[in-house]
């Protein structure tokens, strides 16, 4: 065990699974001397060598549609997009072939990718850097998507996603790279996809959430707590498909949820998962399924950025409209 | 580069231009690719016909492009890779893709999309030029690896326009893959003439911005295509040489059968192009110097009419998929999600039949 923060941890994966599987390579754009441009890749053009961590030309549909190829070919790759914003430039690729090369193909090539990205606001950063598009990726058939939420998840994610046979788009939230640190287990250590995680235990309400906002969530279970109201806290780890039976075994439990998620509020994460509460445990409800989201809205610049960005106040709110409906 | 710079090695007469290379070819492997040129045109007149009368679906017919399919198609040895677009149904059979199965793809059923496991060639690829991205890294892998094998794709001119023709160039240019990109230029991407695709005057002198070899040839003679991507691509396989292969050559048909050429090109646009079908060249070659005549090849084009009949029949007399199939291939494990999408599909076959 080593005190690493997420950024770190993500580091250690790569270099214990490329150490351990020669199929495994790494592509982008400065993934390779400068080690990525917030040091997820540094130390392994060293180790590894100029064709298993390749610093690509600066073309993110050929990162990928290359990294397609090379995964039909026989290899593990991880395709790092440089930020969030960037990845539509790769979305035909992710959307025409990766997603569904394996359908394509009636089963013989499959497209076993991780594509890497940098995600989510809270950094004060420039235009395309704060974005939340994994509701887009989710609505893709075929493809996974997994948000982790600290150093520990970020690396046993990691490793099952690089393990994973289908594609998984693996967004890191980029606040949380060096928020803090925690104890990682070093060697293989495996997080499932498709398992949330409890975080927090509780009775009166469900909060469901994943990446930057898990924190968030738990600062407002913390307040309510002293107010007598003990919130459940869910960290989702992997946003699709998602752990359908957590969510429903709690919100039977409590009776009452609210979705908690970064991105915009209309056809998002959160809205799949109340339709999905609707349909399965309508009549466990005792209040109205609520939303804290950012707004549908393009991310704001710094100055206004907070405003959009759910904080514990506004989730302690929406708690407590629920708790008294 | 100008047309003078095109490759040629028997002209639209059948006359032997470069003697030595055509000498080359084996009396057998020129007997094949003719064969199978035959084929292809008797598979896509039937597959036509078969369309217009609602037993097959979409299709870009081939006539036309049989030289530069069959050529490049046997060019490629065992363990290369071949990533077609959608109108090199002559190089899929060149490469061991069954003709009645994809017959079951026009038709309409995914079981037809099923690559040969050991062939090592992808799907149709339907979203222009996007394939060409999957032919550089898999030439990347390969590479990777130490091995020696060669990567070809073929797209048409108006993929040039696209940003992933661009970039796979361009990458396999930088890390010198081995990786031949063939591009058949059959003068029309649907309704836009080439000069509208591009300003350049030919599409290989493109390859001079990519730092790679670039090559036009005559894409309606068998024995240049053929003789160049055997050429190339071992270049590509021993040196790690990456080119891009201009095939000239011209699309006789509407783009598909969904479209009707008609509203953009004349009789007389096609004409000089008629005199120059890559079938009759070979067969006038054929005659000429290697022993064959007309009854030959009454008996060669009645064998093959009589195959595509068969393959008609098989595919019409197999059964239809059934429903639930289309829930296969999404992941690896069918996740919990579409396990239920898959037994409500059930449910509602069953209970229709009630």
């Amino acid at each position: 065990m080593a005190r690493l923060s997420m950024i770190e941890a993500i580091n250690a994966a790569f270099h214990e699974v490329m150490a351990r599987d020669d199929r495994v390579l790494i592509l982008g754009e400065d993934v390779g001397v400068d080690g990525g441009v917030f040091r997820a890749t540094v130390g392994l053009i060293e180790k590894f060598g100029p064709m298993r961590v390749v610093d690509t030309p600066l073309a993110e549909s050929s990162i990928v549609g290359t990294a397609i190829g090379m995964a039909i070919n026989g290899m593990r790759p991880i395709a790092e997009i440089q930020f969030e914003g960037f990845m539509f430039k790769a979305f035909d690729q992710v959307y025409s072939h990766a997603s569904r090369m394996r359908r394509r193909s009636q089963g013989v090539y499959g497209v076993p990718l991780v594509i890497r990205a940098p995600y989510g606001a809270g950094v004060r950063a420039l235009e395309h850097h704060s974005d939340a598009p994994e509701a887009i990726f989710c609505h893709v058939p075929g493809l996974k998507v997994v948000i982790p939420s600290t150093p520990s998840d970020a690396k046993g994610l990691l490793i099952s996603s690089i393990e994973d046979p289908d594609t998984v788009i693996f967004l890191e939230p980029k606040r949380l790279y060096r928020l803090f640190k925690e104890e990682v287990p070093d060697g293989d250590h495996r997080v499932p996809l498709g398992k949330a995680r409890l975080v927090r235990k509780g009775d009166d309400i469900t909060l469901i959430t994943y990446g930057g906002m898990v924190q968030i969530c738990e600062r407002a279970a913390d307040h309510v707590d002293n107010e007598g109201v003990q919130a459940e806290v869910i960290d989702l780890r992997t946003v699709w498909p998602f752990d359908i039976d957590a969510i429903i075994e709690s919100v039977n439990k409590t009776g009452r949820l609210i979705i908690v998620h970064e991105a915009p509020r209309s056809f998002g994460v959160g809205a799949e998962i109340a339709a999905l509460v609707a349909e399965r445990c309508l009549l466990s409800l005792q209040a109205p399924i609520k939303r804290v989201t950012g707004y549908d809205i393009v991310p704001p610049l710094s100055k206004l950025e907070d405003y959009n960005y759910p904080d514990p106040e506004r989730v302690i709110r929406a708690i407590h409209e629920t708790m008294q409906f | 580069m100008s047309e003078m710079d095109t490759i040629q090695m028997v002209d639209a007469d059948g006359n032997v231009v470069d003697e030595k290379a055509v000498k080359s070819v084996s009396d057998e492997l020129i007997h094949k690719m003719y064969r199978l040129m035959v084929f292809t045109r008797a598979w896509n007149a039937k597959a036509l016909s078969l369309q217009r009368q609602g037993r097959l679906g979409t299709l870009a017919s081939v006539r036309g492009q049989e030289a530069a399919n069959v050529g490049m198609g046997m060019a490629l040895e065992k363990g290369d890779w071949f990533c077609p677009a959608f109108r090199e149904y002559g190089a899929q059979f060149a490469r061991g893709v069954k003709p009645g199965v994809l017959y079951t793809y026009l038709g309409g059923d995914e079981r037809g999309m099923k690559p040969p496991e050991d062939a090592c060639i992808l799907p149709i690829c339907i979203t222009v030029g996007s394939h060409l991205c999957h032919a550089a890294g898999i030439a990347f892998a390969a590479k990777a690896r130490g091995e020696k094998v060669a990567v070809l794709s073929s797209s048409g001119d108006g993929s040039t326009s696209e940003g992933d023709f661009h970039e796979s160039l361009n990458f396999a240019g930088v890390y010198k893959l081995p990786v031949v990109f063939a591009i058949q230029n059959n003068h029309w991407a649907i309704s836009v003439p080439v000069e509208h695709q591009t300003a350049t005057k030919t599409i290989a002198e493109k390859a001079c911005a990519y730092g790679i070899g670039g090559y036009r040839v005559d894409g309606n003679d068998v024995f240049a295509v053929y003789l160049t991507v055997k050429r190339l691509l071992n270049e590509a396989r021993s040196e790690y040489k990456p080119s891009l292969v201009e095939l000239v050559t011209y699309r006789m048909d509407d783009h598909t059968t969904s479209d009707d050429a008609s509203r953009y090109r004349t009789e007389e646009m096609l004409a000089p192009w008629r005199a120059r079908d890559p079938i009759d060249r070979v067969r006038k070659y054929l005659v000429a110097k290697r022993g064959w005549d007309e009854q030959k090849d009454a008996d060669l084009i009645a064998g093959c009419t009589e195959e595509v009949e068969q393959l008609v029949r098989d595919y019409e007399a197999s059964p239809p998929p059934d429903p639930a199939d289309m829930f296969n291939y999404q992941y690896f494990e069918e996740p919990w999600h579409l396990k239920e999408e898959r037994e409500e599909v059930i449910r509602l076959l069953g209970e229709s039949k009630r």
